[in-house]
């Protein structure tokens, strides 16, 4: 199912009276079963094109569609991961997996036999019965994916999924995105602030830029198809990993310094 | 934040008990002065102070208390009830006919216009073994507290929609702002007179009054824990594909629900505080209209048993506020 975005230009009215443009000329089509991750600097508006393709935000002109069907409004067919502070702590974690299928009323011995599924697909067998705020940060990103997949979404967009845990965790956690992203089979849309993220888990990335906000150059990427059968540190420290890498951050620094006019490195 | 590794060897159980000193973790910090963590109630010191509040009390009072021939005809003039008996009896009748000036009084009394703590106590005693005119304390206790429930009940059905409309619509909150701003700083009290006059004098007045009293505090309450609820959990609940109905009952309530007792537990003491004055007014029942009436006897040892009792009661309500939020929304501040 592919998610279609043609011609997006997004405007905001800040408080002074000016316009900002958050998105200018968006355009993009992504297969079913891709990894895209969305890259860039502060203010270059790749939260703002997920919120577009999640359904919260309708943009000031141009359509996103996924299978043909417009997405106007949030709707379960495209989950959603948010950074942190999403999932409902005065409920159980089995709760918060299986609040979708709740949500439509379904059948409660498929639905909890799911839960026990997703709890052990994202590691957290035994945990079902404990409150969300007992868990660490790390645990809690698992339940969120866990809900979303509860759902069965076409489409998972993960606004920084990983951004506020530790380095750790947080290495650990980029190998479940992929194995969940490779045994499940779904599209995934990732913004993130990590290079190292970004081309570790993209099949394929978008560096977006600022003023207008707007995607600068794609690549695609051969890092997430093997990523789970070599070992993270070596993948991530091969030469053509650590090329890459250089070569989107300086492309990354360029844009920073014309923000600030240069000058400061 | 992991709690600090504390040494065997230093924290030995026989070390000092628990209530003298301050926590364990706060016993290894060498900055203390300012580290507002490390600073709790000592039980301890608040018994000291309390027993130097009671010290200072009995000092005070024991010099001009009342001498026991004041209390004897005090007794006796309420027994006699309305017979010309006794200088205290004089003050009531003064008092009756509108005529006292602050020289009867002193003439009466002296500057002894407080009972000691332990003719508190006694009033007490005499409170909960035969009540005051003829109304057991636990009626007058149960009188007050009832209708405190019953103000607070129809404060809490109608200002938590109220509020919550006001969180969730621009229209609603624009309509609802000018009652709620215009008449959430007008004191319950100011509206004694006015009440007394359409509802009458009585039980219905204090009713109204206590509706009134508890109401705004429920709608700025509801309205704050719809404001307070995080976007992405709204965001989230949307995506997994609830309705409007399902958010607003699954994601926002549960999300007010700390706001929500906050505002009970703020309405329940301004209702305590309310009521006892509007018992002033026409009710026979309530400890407001019980230390009204021992005023008008000069039964300052009940004036003050009761002011004492109702300060028991407001802090035993709070205690048993925290308990039922500790139970009922564990989840408080954890979000």
């Amino acid at each position: 199912m592919d998610l279609l975005v043609d011609e997006v230009d997004m405007l905001y009215d800040v408080p002074n009276g000016e316009a900002v443009q958050a998105l200018k000329d968006v355009s993009f089509q992504l297969g079913g079963g891709r990894l895209l991750t969305l890259l860039g600097p502060s203010g270059c508006g790749k939260t703002t094109l997920l919120n577009i393709l999640a359904g919260f935000l309708a943009p000031t002109s141009g359509t996103v569609s996924l299978g043909g069907a417009p997405i106007t409004k949030p709707g379960p067919e495209r989950g959603m991961v948010f950074q942190q502070g999403a999932l409902f702590e005065w409920l159980s974690v089995n709760k918060n997996i299986s609040f979708g299928p709740r949500m439509k009323r379904a059948d409660r011995a498929e639905t909890s036999a799911k839960v026990e599924d997703l709890l052990n697909t994202v590691g957290l067998q035994g945990f079902g019965d404990k409150r969300i705020y007992e868990l660490s940060g790390g645990m809690q990103q698992r339940v969120a994916l866990a809900r979303c997949l509860a759902n069965d979404p076409d489409v998972i967009l993960m606004d920084e999924p990983l951004g506020a845990l530790d380095a750790l965790t947080r290495e650990k956690m980029q190998g479940l995105v992929l194995k969940l992203w490779q045994e499940t089979g779904k599209t995934i849309v990732l913004v993130t602030h990590s290079v190292e993220e970004a081309l570790y888990l993209g099949d394929q990335l978008f560096v977006m830029a600022p003023r207008p906000g707007r995607i600068e150059y794609t690549y695609e990427l051969p890092f997430a198809k093997v990523g789970l059968e070599v070992e993270p540190r070596e993948l991530k420290s091969s030469p053509e990993f650590i090329e890459k890498r250089e070569e989107i951050l300086s492309l990354i620094w360029e844009m920073e310094e014309q923000i600030m006019g240069g000058g400061v490195s | 934040m992991t709690p600090i590794e504390t040494d065997p060897k230093v924290d030995t159980p026989n070390s000092r008990p628990g209530w003298l000193k301050s926590r364990q973790t706060s016993s290894r910090k060498t900055v203390s002065f300012g580290d507002s963590s490390s600073v709790r109630s000592l039980p301890l010191w608040s018994l000291i102070s309390l027993l130097l509040v009671l010290l200072v009390w009995y000092l005070v009072t024991k010099a001009w208390g009342f001498p026991d021939d004041f209390r004897a005809s005090v007794e006796a003039a309420n027994k006699a009830d309305g017979k010309r008996f006794s200088d205290a009896n004089l003050l009531v009748e003064c008092k009756v006919s509108d005529q006292c000036d602050e020289s009867m009084y002193t003439q009466v009394l002296g500057p002894r216009r407080f009972p000691t703590p332990m003719d508190t106590l006694r009033g007490f005693n005499t409170l909960r073994a035969e009540g005051y005119k003829n109304i057991s304390l636990w009626a007058h206790t149960g009188a007050s507290l009832w209708r405190i429930v019953r103000g607070m009940f129809f404060g809490i059905i109608v200002g938590v929609p109220v509020g919550f409309s006001m969180g969730l619509s621009s229209r609603l909150r624009g309509f609802f702002d000018t009652f709620v701003e215009a008449l959430r700083p007008v004191p319950p009290l100011a509206l004694l007179p006015l009440f007394a006059l359409w509802f009458g004098i009585g039980d219905r007045t204090a009713y109204f009054l206590l509706i009134f009293a508890s109401i705004w505090i429920m709608v700025i309450a509801a309205r704050a824990g719809v404001q307070a609820v995080n976007l992405s959990k709204v965001r989230a609940a949307y995506s997994l594909g609830a309705s409007k109905r399902q958010v607003l009952f699954r994601v926002i309530l549960p999300n007010a629900l700390p706001d929500l007792f906050t505002g009970i537990r703020v309405a329940i003491g301004v209702s305590w505080g309310t009521v006892v004055a509007a018992e002033l007014l026409g009710v026979s029942t309530g400890l407001g209209a019980m230390i009204f009436q021992a005023r008008n006897f000069f039964r300052l040892d009940i004036m003050v048993a009761g002011i004492v009792i109702i300060a028991l009661i407001g802090v035993l309500m709070d205690m048993l506020m925290r308990l039922l939020e500790s139970i009922l929304i564990p989840w408080r501040g954890k979000g």
